[in-house]
C-alpha cells in the first residue's frame, strides 16, 4: 500500500564530536514506493543523514522512527531487516572470500533455512547479472561487478526501503542505466528507494522526488522537477543543474518561455509544440 | 612529424588471454586537444600507459607494433625521458601526492631528476601559476579538498615541462563542480600554453566543447576517430559512450524534421544562441 509512512525524521540534530554539527533541526518523512534523491556538496550532511535512516548513526538530539520503532533504541540488526544500505566503496562493505558467501551473509543472519537462503542469493545475483560469479573471490571481479555485488548483498535481505550512496560515481554509461534500470524494476516491486548522489542527470532519470540538503539543513524538499528547475537555489547550494534543466533556464530568459523539462525527448518535444524556431 | 605517433599498436596484459588493445593506429599533432572514451575495460587507460612508456617498462605482457613519442620509440627510451614530453595524471591523486606540503610535491619530480635549484624554483613558481593554486604552496596535502589534490597532481607533471598531458579519468573521485573546474583549467593549458591534450574520461559534456578529436574505443580498438561533431552523428551510444545531452535534443529535433541547425550544439550557450526566435 503506497501513503504509508515508513521513515519519521522527527527534528534530528548530530554531531560527530562537539566542534562538528552535521545535521541541525531535519524533519522529513518518507512513505511507501518513494523514489527519493539526497543531493547537496560534500559535507552538506547527505550521507550523515543516510547514516540515521538504519540506525548506523543516532541522533544527538530528535528522533528517527523506522516503521515505527526509536533507532535510538531499536538494534541495528533488526532495523536492517526493513532499511538496506549500499556503500558507495565496495571494498567497505565486502569482507567474505566468495560471492556466494557475500550474499548470504545477510540472510542467514536473518536466521532464514538454507534453502532459502540459497533461493534469495540466486534470485539476488541474477538481479544483478553476476549468476556466472558465484564461486569467484569479491576481488577478482572488477570495480562495477564489486559494486553490483554490494547491491546483491542487500536484495538478498529483501529489504522495504534501500538506501544506496554514490552509486554511479565514477561509472560510466552503460553502468548509469544498469542502476538505473535496477532501481526502477525494485521500486515496481513496492520498494522504496533513497539515493545520495551528484548525478543530477541521474536524479531527473530516477527519482520523483528531491532533497536538497546544505549545512546540515534541509534547503528543499519536493518534486525533483521543482527542485532541479530551481535554479537560483541550486547555484545558492553550488549544485551544478542538468544540462537540459540549463537550457531551458536559459531559453526562458530569452524567450519568456517556461520550459520545464528535465529529460532530452520531453525537451524536444516541448520545444518543438512551442514552436521554437532553429 | 607527429608528436606522439602510434603504428600496428596491440597490447596484452601478462596473464591476460585478451589483447587490452588490439591493431590501434593513431597519430596525435602538437597542440590537439583529444578525448579518450568508451566504456570501463574497453582500453583506454592501457592505451594511455603505452603513450608514456609505462608500457612496456613497468607493466608486463606482450606489445606488438611500436609507440613513437617525439622521436623516442617508447621499447628503447627509459621511462623518465618519455614523462618529460609525455607526461601522466591518474584517476586518483592520492596516488601521485606524499610530501609535507605543496611546494615540495611539485618540486619532487625535478629534484629526484637532479635539476638545478633556480630552474626548479622557476618551473614550481610557473605550474602553480597556470594551475591557479599559488595560495596552496604551503598547504599539506592531505588538508586538501579532491579537487585542489587532482590540480596539484597536474601541477606536479606540469613542472616537468611536457609537450603533453595525459590525463586518465582525472575527475572520476571530484564533485561535479570541481570536475568541471579542472576540465577548464586543463583547456586553458590546451589553449594558452600550447599543452597537448589527451584525456580520458566519462564526462563528455563537459569536455567535447574544448576538444579537437574524439577516439571510442570499443574492445581494445578505435571505434571512432574524428572532429566531435562529426563524430556524434554516428550512433556512438552502443560503445557507452554519453552523448551530452543538448547535442541529444538537437539530434532528436532534427530528426522530427521541425528544425535544422547550422552545427550540433555542444553546450547550453552554442545551444541558445541557434534559436531564432519564439515560433510564435
Amino acid at each position: 500500500m503506497s501513503g504509508e509512512p515508513l521513515i519519521r525524521v522527527e527534528d534530528v540534530w548530530f554531531s560527530y564530536d562537539n566542534e562538528v554539527t552535521a545535521l541541525r533541526g531535519v524533519s522529513l518523512t518518507i512513505t511507501k514506493g518513494e523514489r527519493i534523491a539526497l543531493i547537496g556538496q560534500n559535507g552538506g550532511g547527505k550521507t550523515t543523514l543516510a547514516k540515521h535512516l538504519n540506525g548506523l548513526l543516532k541522533p544527538t538530539k530528535g528522533r528517527v522512527l523506522v516503521k515505527g520503532m526509536d533507532t535510538r533504541t531499536t538494534p541495528t540488526h533488526e532495523l536492517v531487516r526493513y532499511v538496506g544500505y549500499v556503500f558507495q566503496n565496495p571494498a567497505h562493505q565486502i569482507f567474505t572470500s566468495r560471492v556466494y558467501d557475500e550474499v548470504a551473509y545477510g540472510p542467514k543472519n536473518l536466521g532464514l533455512s538454507e534453502e532459502e537462503v540459497d533461493k534469495r542469493v540466486r534470485r539476488a545475483l541474477e538481479m544483478v547479472g553476476l549468476q556466472d560469479y558465484v564461486e569467484w573471490h569479491p576481488y577478482d571481479l572488477n570495480f562495477g561487478q564489486m559494486k553490483l555485488l554490494t547491491i546483491a548483498s542487500i536484495l538478498s535481505m529483501d529489504p522495504e526501503i534501500y538506501v544506496l550512496d554514490e552509486p554511479t560515481s565514477g561509472q560510466d554509461h552503460r553502468w548509469r542505466n544498469l542502476v538505473a534500470e535496477l532501481i526502477m524494476k525494485l521500486n515496481q516491486q513496492g520498494k522504496t528507494i533513497i539515493v545520495i548522489t551528484h548525478d543530477m542527470k541521474f536524479v531527473a532519470r530516477t527519482s520523483e522526488r528531491t532533497i536538497l540538503l546544505a549545512n546540515g539543513k534541509i534547503l528543499a524538499d519536493g518534486p525533483t522537477r521543482e527542485v532541479l528547475n530551481n535554479i537560483e537555489l541550486l547555484r545558492e547550494a553550488a549544485i551544478k543543474p542538468p544540462q537540459i534543466t540549463q537550457l531551458c533556464h536559459e531559453l526562458n530568459n530569452r524567450l519568456g518561455t517556461s520550459f520545464q523539462s528535465m529529460l532530452e525527448e520531453e525537451a524536444a518535444e516541448e520545444f518543438i509544440k512551442h514552436g521554437i524556431n532553429v | 612529424m607527429a608528436l606522439i605517433e602510434v603504428k600496428g599498436l596491440s597490447f596484452r596484459y601478462a596473464g591476460s588471454e585478451e589483447y587490452a588493445v588490439r591493431d590501434v593506429d593513431i597519430e596525435v599533432e602538437r597542440g590537439e586537444f583529444i578525448v579518450l572514451a568508451g566504456r570501463s575495460g574497453c582500453g583506454k587507460s592501457t592505451l594511455l600507459r603505452c603513450m608514456n612508456g609505462l608500457i612496456p617498462h613497468f607493466y608486463e605482457g606482450d606489445m606488438e607494433g611500436r609507440v613513437v613519442v617525439d622521436g623516442m620509440d617508447t621499447r628503447e627510451t627509459p621511462p623518465h625521458m618519455i614523462s618529460q614530453v609525455a607526461g601522466m595524471v591518474f584517476q586518483n591523486p592520492e596516488n601521485q601526492l606524499f610530501a609535507l606540503n605543496v611546494e615540495a610535491d611539485i618540486a619532487f619530480p625535478l629534484e629526484n631528476l637532479a635539476f638545478p635549484r633556480e630552474e626548479i624554483r622557476e618551473r614550481v613558481e610557473w605550474a602553480l601559476r597556470v594551475m591557479g593554486i599559488e595560495d596552496l604552496r604551503d598547504r599539506s596535502p592531505a588538508e586538501l579538498s579532491g579537487g585542489q589534490k587532482q590540480k596539484v597532481a597536474v601541477a606536479s607533471v606540469l613542472a616537468m615541462r611536457p609537450k603533453a598531458l595525459l590525463l586518465d579519468e582525472p575527475t572520476s573521485s571530484l564533485d561535479p563542480l570541481s570536475a568541471k573546474q579542472l576540465i577548464e583549467t586543463i583547456a586553458e593549458l590546451n589553449r594558452r600554453h600550447g599543452i597537448t591534450i589527451i584525456i580520458a574520461e566519462h564526462r563528455l559534456d563537459l569536455l567535447l566543447p574544448h576538444a579537437s578529436r574524439l577516439i571510442v574505443m570499443e574492445r581494445g580498438r578505435v571505434a571512432v576517430d574524428e572532429e566531435p561533431r562529426k563524430a556524434l552523428t554516428r550512433d556512438i551510444i552502443p560503445y557507452g559512450v554519453a552523448v551530452p545531452k543538448v547535442a541529444r535534443v538537437a539530434q532528436l529535433i532534427t530528426k522530427m524534421g521541425v528544425g535544422c541547425f547550422r552545427r550540433l550544439p555542444l553546450t547550453v550557450e552554442e545551444f541558445v544562441e541557434e534559436v531564432r526566435g519564439d515560433g510564435r
